[in-house]
């Protein structure tokens, strides 16, 4: 289990009331309809799976119910750092 | 030809807000009347650790972020300043109202069932701005669990810690309870309230009824 902490709530809590919403920093493209098939198929389907540092969207579904990003290590599960939407993560892979 | 103003109407936006309880003599249908809640009262165990109340109450969902004009306004007809820090509550000072923190920006207003009415009306009259007020009454029931033992029964049922160093009194907190999920408050050293689904009364009803048999459970009205 994690224990996780919500940076709205500012209080750890378990993962039970979190739900993981997948890859973080997935940005819309500007102008869809000037997309290639390739570019829209890239922002829908395809993800980043790396082993190590991977950023991570994740709501407070039973909480507040707000979504906040976390950088968590893939290999060693551990969590390294927990920052709101907008915010620039200081844990970066290499 | 419509003979609706719409200019007139563009010029005053009216906001429709409906009172929930048409009439005094419509009696208000709590979800668990098929309990028989007072019979229980008044038949069942009164030595219980746990004790268990119904309540009628009404709650209002209050979503905006305040700039300093509506802040104001809001504290006005509130008589009390929405918390903004985060799991907190606070309460006016006859006790009637309280407004619980649920997320950044949303609030949850806690008042006299016969109250909500008033309470929404006002608020469309006075505070201006984009915000968003909803009864949802309706939708939500309210359980007070008191006792010596009430802790140990809601550890059962929510990983919130109910440590006193954690959980002060005034704190709220939403999270899962049992299979479902709860807005819990603690409003006195031995007391808490639940904030549950209307669709869940029951289920939440039998829950914590097996998960205070070992102590006792006592209902009162």
């Amino acid at each position: 289990m994690f224990h996780i902490f919500c940076p709205h709530c500012g209080e750890y809590r378990e993962e039970e009331e979190f739900h993981a919403k997948g890859e973080a920093h997935i940005a819309r493209p500007l102008d869809p309809d000037a997309c290639s098939d390739e570019e829209w198929g890239e922002f829908l389907y395809f993800r980043k799976n790396p082993r190590g540092i991977h950023h991570e969207l994740w709501v407070h579904a039973a909480g507040c119910r707000k979504f906040f990003n976390i950088t968590r290590n893939t290999q060693t599960y551990e969590i390294l750092e927990v920052y709101k939407l907008g915010e620039t993560p200081s844990v970066v892979a290499e | 030809m419509s003979d609706v103003n719409n200019e007139a109407l563009e010029q005053a936006p009216i906001k429709l807000v409906m009172n929930q309880l048409p009439a005094i003599d419509v009696p208000f249908e709590s979800p668990l009347h098929h309990v028989e809640l007072a019979k229980i009262a008044e038949h069942g165990e009164s030595q219980g650790g746990v004790v268990f109340r119904e309540l009628s109450l009404g709650l209002l969902t209050l979503r905006c972020t305040p700039n300093a004009e509506q802040a104001t306004s809001i504290e006005a007809i509130l008589g009390v300043a929405l918390p903004s820090k985060p799991l907190t509550s606070v309460s006016s000072a006859s006790g009637e109202l309280t407004v619980m923190w649920i997320s950044p920006d949303e609030w949850l207003l806690q008042v006299p069932q016969d109250k909500a009415f008033e309470l929404e009306t006002r608020f469309f009259a006075e505070v201006g701005g984009h915000y968003s007020l909803v009864n949802v009454s309706g939708g939500n029931t309210v359980f007070e669990l008191s006792g010596e033992d009430v802790v140990k029964v809601l550890k059962k049922s929510t990983p919130i810690d109910f440590h006193d160093s954690e959980f002060p009194v005034g704190k709220v907190v939403s999270s899962v309870f049992a299979k479902s999920g709860a807005t819990i408050c603690r409003t006195a050293e031995q007391s808490y309230q639940l904030v549950v689904r209307r669709s869940f009364a029951d289920y939440l009803w039998l829950w914590l009824q097996d998960a205070s048999k070992e102590y006792g459970l006592t209902v009162t009205c």
